[in-house]
């Protein structure tokens, strides 16, 4: 039994203490549009905020967060997909296969929550996150556009 | 017209129906919905609510590569209707069956999305608006000729009435289908052929949609797979009391001959059971394959007297013979693995009488067939539902052993809904491999610099031979070819050399080989494009001269090639520590081209500059164009900077993206995206710039450091030392 909170909601789960944070979301919670890449920490796929920052929640055991953490996931970014990162996904129409959108997103937004102005090179070290059909370059032009209107 | 056919709204609700299967679903589900609800359609491609929502069907998938959107356009473009309202939905391949196939083909492979659907869809769309045009015109008792349809609205033209498409959506779906249709001119396309936004991203933003991987449905349990690792060994037994008694854990099976699942409440008490349940292997005869024994395999195939013949003219190995002055390279193309983002997957429910599968599939006709072998059922009691793939990449095309798995392991738990869900590793030991290959070439120079002959020997796997044997003619695999051909409207070569040999040793490793994206383009474009790089400096010659000099009769390969060059400013001198290389080829109907600037420091490689030009005859969406251009380039550097699975002990080496790595972000050139439709045909686009990705690079790095590299990926090769 392991008490999470989870875009501001507390939960109690059933799981074994050293089942990754990523399945408790995905499995427990049904929040599914945190998604599986790789199980490594590697890809980013299961990026999610955990007290704001971007934290990859397939190799964190849900035991590692604390009661009183919050975890925000993509379904508690915002209200109604309404956050300035994602206002500027929608005006870039940034994603392909969308896959690794949530985790990409999530990056981003902890990104600009920190650092109003990212250059290239902010986001070269911050945002390395796995896209496979290409978005890379929308991303980043994503980012400064988010980063302008935050 | 034999695609648009009149369909008695009773019988399609009886096939839905019984699709629908009384499931209850967390999803939506295309016709799910109770018959009583459904909306009358136009025709099989337009539904039309009375709130003029207009629902577009489309047959192909959608995995990220846009034709979605760009299909939907061209159904819209005919249909005059009004854009914003659009939405879609997908088919099943049962429905299709049912309905004579009322929606063609549905495999989304091979480039062929719009390509070899546009007529069609768009006949579709145009049907559906005379029959609504028609209903209106009835309704007013005036002749349908005064009538006209613009944005959903169908006007009167002398009285000045109107109605809505949705108004008039029931009375349409009992018209008669024109005879004949005149589809618009592209040049007159107002929605069809415009930069429009995709209809699939609004849910990616907020963890909305739904893959595969996200089904869920009441009393569903899940299964975590492990199938033997060395190629083509076999189960020989598990120990299922071990790990019975784990959290969750509901059932341990026996899955076909290959592998073993456990069945758990959730995936990753399946898998946390699965890690820990000893199971023994038979090897079989493959334990000792290794890369460098498939190396060897190949290396002979490049001197074997005997191979199959692609393409040739004239005397080349005469004209080699006496040659003066030769050049010889050999070059080697790697495997790799597909590593879509979403690990393959797929939700099966086996009832005895019925077996339905939930899959991301490229090839639901495909998935279909699985499903019915692996059920042991008629086609007709089986159904695949598609869901929106996390990437395709051509993994979820011929290679349909997720379903068959998910079938396997639903039917010795009936009445369950299983979902099973590979594990990344079990994903990249379990590929259908980009298929290795190696290729010799030797060209022959005159005095004066030209090339009299070329002969190219590639040695290696054949694709076709491992997945449709039948596809063979006479043991020959003529898509190795692909890129190389003698003319023809698919993948013509761009050279007119005098004394030419392209012919192909095959040598199969058993090392299962895919279709991965791009294809035998991928390695045929280095082979060819770094070879003539390397003619052009043999020569002593620019090499977009040196090329130039050849194309002559190949104005549509040349064009491309030349609007790259321009672009990037071939004929002035690049940024101080910038070279440049250029590549260009033809695969999938479409002429593509690319130039590069790279610098190379303390054998550091950065790729600055990608200039990409593509003619791919019409161009449907040119944002999405461009998406799937720039995505070519992660996809083809990927492979060239980091792309290789290598073979040790039987099995594949790499499981992860910690040992498989790809392109990042960083590393992510600026890429400057040149469509130039000239009209006339219709190419792809989802494929073929990938081909030109690694070439021009490597040239430009041949610029740079005069270095040749012969083998990628880069990652293994040391540019420091020149």
């Amino acid at each position: 039994m392991a008490r999470i909170t989870v875009n501001g909601i507390p939960h109690d789960v059933d799981v074994e203490p050293d089942t990754p944070l990523l399945w408790v979301l995905r499995e427990q919670l049904g929040l599914t549009g945190t998604k599986y890449g790789c199980g490594v920490a590697q890809c980013g796929a299961c990026t999610v905020h955990v007290d704001g920052a971007a934290t990859r929640s397939c190799a964190l055991p849900v035991s590692a967060v604390e009661p009183n953490q919050n975890v925000t996931t993509i379904e508690g970014l915002s209200p109604d997909g309404g956050h300035a990162v994602q206002k500027a996904w929608l005006a870039l129409d940034v994603p392909q296969c969308g896959y690794c959108q949530a985790g990409m997103i999530m990056a981003a937004a902890a990104l600009v929550a920190q650092n109003k102005s990212p250059t290239d090179a902010d986001i070269d070290a911050e945002m390395t996150n796995i896209c496979r059909c290409g978005t890379y370059n929308r991303v980043r032009a994503a980012i400064k556009r988010a980063a302008e209107e935050a | 017209m034999n695609a648009i056919s009149k369909l008695s709204r009773r019988s399609f609700l009886v096939g839905t129906a019984a699709t629908a299967g009384g499931l209850s679903l967390g999803f939506h589900v295309p016709f799910a919905a109770a018959a009583g609800d459904l909306p009358p359609e136009v025709n099989a491609w337009v539904v039309v609510k009375p709130d003029d929502t207009v629902v577009i069907r489309i047959a192909r998938s959608e995995m990220g590569q846009g034709s979605l959107t760009g299909l939907a356009q061209l159904v819209a473009e005919e249909l005059a209707c009004d854009w914003s309202k659009v939405t879609t939905e997908y088919p099943t391949p049962g429905q299709n069956l049912a309905r004579d196939n009322a929606w063609g083909d549905m495999s989304t492979t091979g480039s062929r999305a719009i390509r070899r659907s546009h007529e069609y869809v768009r006949q579709g769309g145009a049907a559906a608006r005379e029959m609504l045009i028609a209903a209106a015109a009835e309704q007013w008792s005036v002749p349908a000729s005064e009538c006209s349809a613009a944005d959903s609205i169908i006007t009167h033209q002398p009285s000045g009435r109107t109605v809505t498409y949705g108004q008039v959506a029931d009375a349409a779906a009992r018209q008669t289908p024109p005879a004949e249709i005149t589809l618009k001119d592209p040049k007159d396309w107002t929605i069809a052929g415009k930069p429009l936004l995709r209809l699939d991203t609004a849910d990616k933003l907020t963890g909305k949609q739904k893959y595969g991987i996200d089904l869920t449905q009441p009393n569903m349990l899940n299964a975590a797979v492990r199938a033997c690792p060395v190629f083509g060994g076999k189960l020989a037994g598990f120990d299922a009391a071990a790990v019975e008694k784990m959290p969750g854990v509901r059932k341990v099976v026996q899955v076909d001959d290959t592998a073993v699942a456990v069945v758990a409440d959730t995936w990753w008490r399946a898998k946390t059971a699965l890690d820990a349940l000893p199971i023994t292997w038979d090897e079989g005869s493959n334990a000792n394959l290794s890369s460098a024994t498939i190396a060897d395999m190949l290396a002979e195939g490049l001197e074997s007297k005997e191979s199959f013949v692609g393409n040739s003219s004239g005397d080349a190995p005469g004209v080699l013979a006496g040659a003066g002055k030769v050049i010889t390279a050999t070059y080697a193309y790697p495997y790799q693995s597909h590593a879509t983002m979403e690990p393959m997957n797929a939700l099966a429910l086996y009832t005895g009488e019925r077996c339905e599968v939930w899959a991301p599939t490229q090839s639901a006709e495909s998935s279909l067939e699985t499903a019915a072998e692996a059920a042991g059922l008629p086609i007709g009691q089986c159904d695949v539902h598609k869901v929106h793939l996390g990437g395709g990449f051509g993994r979820r095309g011929a290679g349909q052993d997720y379903v068959r798995q998910a079938v396997s392991i639903a039917k010795q738990m009936p009445g369950t809904p299983i979902k099973l869900i590979w594990s990344r590793e079990e994903d990249m030991l379990h590929d259908f491999y980009h298929p290795t290959t190696q290729c010799k070439l030797t060209g022959a120079l005159d005095a004066e610099g030209n090339l009299t002959a070329l002969h190219m020997r590639i040695s290696g796997q054949s694709i076709l031979a491992a997945l449709r044997p039948g596809a063979l003619k006479d043991g020959m695999d003529s898509a190795v070819f692909q890129g190389l051909n003698d003319g023809g409207e698919e993948s013509a070569f761009g050279y007119t050399i005098d004394n030419l040999l392209i012919d192909h040793a095959m040598r199969n490793p058993p090392v299962r080989p895919g279709f991965w994206r791009g294809v035998n383009l991928n390695q045929n474009a280095i082979y060819l494009e770094c070879f003539m790089d390397e003619l052009a400096r043999a020569a002593g010659k620019d090499p977009l001269a040196f090329r130039r000099a050849l194309m002559a009769n190949h104005p549509k390969h040349l064009a491309v090639l030349n609007a790259v060059a321009e672009r990037i400013g071939w004929e002035s001198a690049p940024p101080q520590g910038v070279h440049r290389g250029l590549a260009q080829i033809m695969g999938y109907g479409s002429y593509v081209a690319a130039a590069a600037e790279v610098s190379v420091s303390d054998g550091q490689l950065r790729i600055h500059r990608i200039v990409a030009a593509t003619d791919p005859g019409h161009a449907v969406n040119p944002a999405q164009i461009e998406r799937q251009v720039e995505g070519s380039f992660v996809y083809g550097l990927s492979a060239c900077l980091y792309g290789e699975c290598t073979v040790k002990g039987g099995r594949m080496e790499q499981e992860n993206f910690d040992t498989y790595n790809v392109l990042r972000m960083a590393e992510m050139p600026k890429v400057e995206t040149i469509i130039m439709p000239s009209g006339g045909f219709w190419g792809g686009v989802g494929e073929p710039t990938i081909a030109v990705a690694a070439p021009a690079v490597l040239n430009a790095i041949f610029a740079a450091t005069g270095k040749r590299i012969r083998r990628i990926p880069l990652v293994n090769q040391d540019l420091g030392s020149v």
